[in-house]
C-alpha cells in the first residue's frame, strides 16, 4: 500500500507542480531580483547576437553558406529546417563549439553585442561562458550531485560566488526543477529522469547567468509534460536571456519563438537561410513557397 | 481512472473491490507456468561452442597445473621449515644445518621494487594517456600509440642490461640528492659510505619503464571512452581543456587508472631479468629499517633466477617462494579486474 501511495504522488506531482510554479512564480523576475553576485561572470542582461555572412566547412565540404541573421536581445529565435541543413552547425558556430571538431573551419563574423567572438585575442572560454548551450541529449555530469551539477559552470570557468545556496536555488527555480529536487540536492545528477536531467542541464547553463542560451532540439528526447515544462522555462527566460532554439517541432517553434529562421540545403549544396522574420508572420503568410511547404509539413 | 492495471491487481490482492470502475476488472487469478523454449543449435554452432569451451577450460587447467606443480614441488621445503616460519623469516641460509630459509625478506624487496615502479609509472602513464587522447591530432595519436606499443615489445633483458650498464650511474646523483634532502624519511636514509648503485630505487625505475606501456594502454582505452556529451558540456560551460579533463575525464577514468595500476603492479611483482641483473639478491633485512636508495635487496623472481639449479632442498624452497609470488600476483590481478569492471568507465574494457 505504501508503494501505491508513492506511485500516485510521483505520477501526479509534475502536473501539480506546473500549476504551483506558475502561481508562486509569475515570472522569472523573482529569481532575478535577488540574484547573487558572481565575480568574473558575464555582464548582466541579455545580448544581441548577429551572424554576418557565416559559412562553415567540415574538411573540404562547405555545409553552410552566407547566413545573415540577427538574434535580438531578450528574444527567442527558432531555427527550423529539414535534417542535415546545418542548423546544429550554425548553432555551434555561435559559441565556438564548431572549432572543436577536427577539420572544421568557418568564415564570416559572429557579433555578440557588436564584438566579433572570433576576433584575435578573444578566448573561446570567455565566449562560451557568455553564450551557454543545452544539447539534444541531456548530459548532466552523472557522478556529481545535483547541486554540484548546477555549480559546475562556476568551477569550470573559475568564477566565485559567495552565496552558492541561493544560486543553486534560483537556477533550479528558473529551470523549473526546484520543487522536484529540493529535498535531494545531494543525490547524483544521473539519477534523475530524462526530462529532469534536461532541466538540470538548463539550470546548469543558467547558473553562470549567460547573456545568450543556445538550445539544440532540447525537447526531442522528452515526453510531452517535460516538453511543456521546458517551453514554460523558455517563456520565463524571455527578456532576461537571448534564446536561440533549434526545433523540428513546428508547433513548438510557433509556441515559443518571437522570430524564426528557415534553413534549407539542396542536394549536395551548402545550407542557407531561405526566409527569416517574425514567427507569426512566417507561419501565417510565408513569402517563399518552400517555407510554406515546410511549415505545413509537406516535406522535410 | 488513475489506477493502472498493476494498481488494480494490487487492490484485488488487498481485497478492495472496484465496483465504481467497471473498466478496470481485476484479471482472474490463474496459476501460470512458464513455457520452455526449446532451442536446437545447429551443428556448426554446437561444434564451435565445444571448441571455444575447450580452449577456455584448457587455460584454466593450465593455471591449476602450474599451481599444483608448485604446491607439490615445494612441499618438501615447506613441511621441513613450517609454513608460518617460511612466511615470516627474512633470512635465507642454506649453508647451515638445518637450512634456515624464509620468504619475507624476498617479499619485502619485491613489494618495494613494485611500489617504486608503480609510483613512478602511474603518473607518467596517466599523463601519457592524456597526451594521446586529449592533446593530439589524429595523426600524432597514431604515432604516439605506436611508440608506446613499441616500448612494450622491447625484451625485458634489454631493459635490464640498459639499466645495469647505462642508467645506474646516471641515477646515482638523483639518489644522492634524495638522500641528502629527504634523508629524514626512514625509507630514503642512507648509511655512510654505502654504495648507491644496485639499489631498489634503480630497479624500481627500470621496472617502471617496463610496466609503463601496459598501464598507458589500459588508461588510454578508458579515457577514450569518456562520453563525448559530458566533455562537450564541460567545454560549453566555459571550461578550459584542463578543467574538462579534471572534472570529466579523470573522474570517469578513475576505475581504469586504479585497475591499470594494479595490473602494472602484477607485472612489476613478477619482473625478473632486470632485477636479477640490477640487485645484489641479498634478502632484505627487516630488523633495521629498509633503505631503498642504497645497494642491496632481492626480489622473489630475481632470487629464483639467481639461485636456480642448486640442490634439491634449495630448489624446493625456491619453488615455495615462487608459489607465494604466484598467489600474490593472481590476487592482484583479480582485484584489478574487479575494480575495473565495477567502475563506470571499465564496464566495457577487459584487461
Ligand atoms: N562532425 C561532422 N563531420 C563532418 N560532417 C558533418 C559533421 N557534423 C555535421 N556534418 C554535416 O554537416 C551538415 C549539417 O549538419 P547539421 O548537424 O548541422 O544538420 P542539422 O540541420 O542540425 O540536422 P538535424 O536536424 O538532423 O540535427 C550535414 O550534411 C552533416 O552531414
Ligand atoms: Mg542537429
Amino acid at each position: 500500500m505504501t508503494d501505491l501511495a508513492e506511485n500516485q504522488i510521483s505520477t501526479d506531482s509534475p502536473l501539480g507542480e506546473v500549476a504551483g510554479d506558475q502561481s508562486s512564480m509569475p515570472s522569472g523576475s523573482v529569481a532575478l531580483s535577488a540574484r547573487p553576485e558572481i565575480i568574473g561572470g558575464p555582464p548582466p542582461g541579455a545580448a544581441t547576437l548577429e551572424a554576418r555572412d557565416a559559412c562553415a566547412w567540415f574538411g573540404d565540404r562547405l555545409v553552410l553558406e552566407g547566413v545573415d541573421l540577427v538574434m535580438p536581445k531578450g528574444k527567442v529565435t527558432a531555427l527550423i529546417g529539414p535534417s542535415g541543413c546545418g542548423k546544429s552547425t550554425f548553432l555551434r558556430l555561435l559559441n565556438r563549439m564548431h572549432e572543436l571538431i577536427p577539420g572544421a573551419a568557418l568564415d564570416g563574423e559572429i557579433l555578440l553585442d557588436g564584438n566579433d567572438i572570433y576576433a584575435v585575442g578573444t578566448r573561446a572560454q570567455q565566449v562560451r561562458m557568455r553564450i551557454g548551450m543545452v544539447f539534444q541529449k541531456p548530459n548532466p555530469f552523472p557522478a556529481m550531485s545535483i547541486r554540484e551539477n548546477v555549480l559546475a559552470g562556476l568551477k569550470l570557468a573559475r568564477l566565485k560566488c559567495d552565496d552558492k545556496d541561493t544560486l543553486v536555488e534560483q537556477s533550479l527555480l528558473r529551470a523549473g526543477l526546484w520543487k522536484e529536487v529540493r529535498d535531494r540536492l545531494d543525490s547524483p545528477g544521473g539519477a534523475l529522469s530524462g526530462g529532469q536531467q534536461q532541466r538540470l542541464c538548463i539550470a546548469r547553463s543558467l547558473a553562470v547567468y549567460p547573456n545568450v542560451l543556445l538550445m539544440d532540439e532540447p525537447c526531442s528526447a522528452l515526453d510531452p509534460t517535460s516538453t511543456r515544462r521546458v517551453e514554460e522555462t523558455i517563456d520565463e527566460l524571455r527578456g532576461e536571456v537571448t534564446v536561440v532554439i533549434v526545433t523540428h517541432n513546428m508547433q513548438q517553434a510557433h509556441r515559443v519563438s518571437d522570430l524564426c529562421a528557415f534553413f534549407l540545403a539542396e542536394e549536395n549544396q551548402p545550407g542557407f537561410v531561405v526566409e527569416q522574420g517574425d514567427t507569426l508572420e512566417m507561419f501565417s503568410s510565408p513569402r517563399d513557397p518552400r517555407t510554406l511547404d515546410y511549415v505545413e509539413g509537406r516535406f522535410g | 481512472m488513475l489506477l493502472s492495471q498493476t494498481d488494480g491487481v494490487r487492490n484485488a490482492v488487498a481485497g478492495i473491490a472496484l465496483e465504481d470502475n467497471p473498466v478496470a476488472q481485476p484479471p482472474p487469478v490463474v496459476e501460470r507456468t512458464r513455457r520452455v523454449i526449446a532451442e536446437v543449435p545447429s551443428t556448426a554452432d554446437r561444434n564451435f561452442n565445444r571448441l571455444t569451451m575447450g580452449a577456455g577450460i584448457s587455460v584454466l587447467l593450465l593455471l591449476l597445473l602450474v599451481g599444483g606443480f608448485l604446491l607439490i614441488q615445494s612441499s618438501d621445503a615447506l613441511s621441513e621449515t613450517g609454513i608460518w616460519t617460511f612466511l615470516t623469516r627474512t633470512e635465507w641460509r642454506t649453508d647451515v644445518q638445518p637450512a634456515r630459509i624464509g620468504v619475507l625478506g624476498l617479499l619485502a624487496g619485491t613489494v618495494l621494487v613494485a611500489v617504486v615502479a608503480v609510483g613512478i609509472a602511474v603518473p607518467l602513464s596517466v599523463l601519457c594517456a592524456l597526451a594521446i587522447t586529449e592533446y593530439s591530432t589524429a595523426k600524432r595519436r597514431k604515432w604516439l600509440v605506436g611508440v608506446v606499443d613499441l616500448l612494450a615489445a622491447v625484451p625485458s633483458l634489454l631493459f635490464g642490461l640498459w639499466g645495469f650498464l647505462f642508467l645506474s650511474d646516471k641515477i646515482v646523483p638523483i639518489s644522492l640528492w634524495l638522500s641528502q634532502n629527504f634523508g629524514w624519511i626512514p625509507l630514503f636514509e642512507t648509511q655512510e659510505n654505502a654504495g648507491l648503485t644496485g639499489s631498489i630505487f634503480i630497479a624500481g625505475i627500470v621496472v617502471a619503464l617496463m610496466v609503463l606501456p601496459i598501464i598507458t594502454s589500459v588508461v588510454r582505452e578508458v579515457f577514450s571512452q569518456t562520453p563525448p556529451g559530458e566533455k562537450e558540456a564541460a567545454l560549453a560551460l566555459g571550461g578550459t581543456r584542463w578543467g574538462m579533463i579534471r572534472n570529466v575525464v579523470l573522474p570517469f577514468g578513475q576505475g581504469g587508472i586504479i585497475g591499470g595500476s594494479m595490473l602494472g603492479l602484477g607485472r612489476a611483482l613478477g619482473e625478473t631479468i632486470a632485477v636479477a641483473l640490477l640487485l645484489p639478491q641479498v634478502p632484505q633485512k627487516l630488523g633495521e629499517s629498509i633503505h631503498i636508495l642504497e645497494n642491496g635487496g632481492a626480489t622473489v623472481s630475481g632470487f629464483i633466477a639467481n639461485r636456480a639449479g642448486a640442490d634439491a632442498f634449495t630448489t624446493s624452497g625456491l619453488l615455495a617462494a615462487g608459489l607465494v609470488l604466484f598467489i600474490i600476483t593472481l590476487a592482484t590481478n583479480m582485484i584489478a579486474s574487479v575494480v575495473v569492471s565495477r567502475s563506470r568507465s571499465g564496464a566495457g574494457v577487459d584487461i
